[in-house]
């Protein structure tokens, strides 16, 4: 256990060293919410009903598109090798780095949706639902994305690859996601909703981990 | 006998590097691999060390299959590589801090010793990325002054230090070994140790026959 708190201290403190890496997520959440609304229709009606899923999938591209660089910067350095040689659990230390990523890129973007929803006009009733599944919906995007992440680290350009391998695991979230805002805004039970994204958390909570060891040892190992 | 190789094969981009190579490491002695580039010099110690299996053959530490005994081999090595494992905006002293965390045969309380022994004393808070290739190269071998592994393995040790960093270096080699540790290392420069305790293996001469 105290080797999982010195992870999370590292990795924090890498991403407080860091402090670009949190803004270029948000900045390209904020950015779709910007300019959609000047793309297509500024118009409130058409707005309120495209808004849960233009915010969902905004919100699962600035997932994505930090989800590389979650273990880049220590392949690179060799900082990675040495925790693979280490009699340490990895799966403390992938996990330590997917909550950070999580921090950094889903919580945040769940503390700023709502001033997204409101420039898209989301139904007032529909806020609670938008917060409550970003929260449970980005930390398995981030655990999802690192599984990619983990597979591409040792090529050049895992960016396209990584996208491939990773969207299809996206799908469900998505769904289920950007289900439970308009069910929020259309004033149904949103309870359903949770549960299965509550539920493919705790599944990908359980295995993910297990999965990103497996893929840095295929990575760094061949 | 601490490492044993045995019919060791390894091939890569459809050229063999090693056929039926065997190798082994005793307490007290310092393997010097040497060969040109390309002969797989890195390719040997990261099979070595557990971070390849490119590999077909046996590899024993202390008589046990290395793959059965991963956890605790991993405690009993150290291994220094091309990539230092420095991170540029951790301080000399962070990245130590997590070395030890990394690392449990590592000193947790002598790091600001073994700064010093390196010299890099009054640089402990400065971030590694505005320190030169040389200092950074010091931060991550201020491992060997911390660690009680028994088996060290480094990948060209003196790259980018200074004439008295590589003697500091060597006569901590010539510590480790007169301890009963042993060495096994890269280096395209004479060894200046007591010449009974190295044992030079030449990748060229091994990749005639």
């Amino acid at each position: 256990m105290s080797f999982f708190l010195a992870a999370l201290k590292r990795e924090l403190l890498l991403v407080f060293r860091h402090r670009s890496d949190i803004i270029n997520p948000l900045a390209f959440f904020l950015m779709v919410a910007v300019l959609f609304p000047l793309g297509v229709s500024p118009d409130p009606s058409f707005l309120s009903e495209v808004a849960s899923g233009v915010i969902w999938v905004a919100a699962l591209l600035a997932c994505l598109l930090s989800v590389d660089g979650i273990f880049r910067s220590d392949y690179q350095d060799g900082s990675l090798e040495q925790m693979l040689i280490s009699a340490e659990p990895l799966w403390m230390l992938v996990t330590a780095k997917v909550i950070t990523h999580w921090l950094v890129s889903g919580f945040f973007l769940a503390l700023i949706s709502p001033l997204v929803a409101m420039m898209f006009f989301l139904p007032e009733p529909a806020y609670p639902a938008l917060i409550i599944s970003l929260l449970l919906g980005t930390p398995t995007l981030s655990l999802m994305g690192a599984i990619g992440s983990a597979l591409t680290v040792g090529l050049r350009k895992g960016g396209v690859l990584i996208s491939l391998l990773v969207l299809p695991l996206y799908i469900p979230v998505l769904i289920f996601g950007a289900g439970t805002v308009q069910a929020g805004a259309m004033g149904l039970p949103i309870q359903g909703y949770l549960a299965l994204l509550a539920a493919i958390l705790v599944f990908s909570l359980m295995l993910a981990p297990i999965a990103i060891v497996a893929a840095l040892k295929i990575s760094i190992r061949s | 006998m601490l490492l044993a190789v045995k019919n060791l094969f390894c091939e890569r981009d459809e050229r063999i590097l090693f056929q039926g190579f065997s190798m082994q490491v005793n307490a007290g002695e310092v393997v010097q691999i040497i060969g040109q580039n390309g002969s797989g010099k890195t390719t040997l110690l990261r099979i070595l060390c557990g971070l390849s299996d490119a590999y077909e053959g046996e590899i024993f530490w202390q008589n046990e299959l290395l793959d059965e005994v991963r956890s605790h081999y991993y405690q009993s090595m150290l291994y220094v590589g091309h990539l230092s494992g420095v991170k540029g905006s951790l301080t000399a002293e962070e990245n130590l801090q997590w070395m030890t965390q990394l690392d449990s045969s590592l000193d947790k309380c002598s790091i600001k010793k073994a700064l010093k022994l390196v010299g890099l004393y009054g640089f402990e808070d400065v971030p590694c990325h505005s320190l030169s290739a040389g200092q950074q190269r010091r931060v991550g071998l201020a491992r060997l002054y911390l660690s009680s592994a028994p088996l060290w393995i480094l990948d060209e040790p003196f790259t980018a230090l200074d004439k008295k960093g590589v003697s500091e270096k060597e006569a901590l080699i010539a510590e480790h070994v007169s301890r009963g540790g042993s060495v096994i290392l890269t280096t395209h420069h004479d060894l200046s140790i007591p010449k009974q305790t190295i044992r030079p293996i030449n990748l060229d001469e091994m990749a005639r026959t």
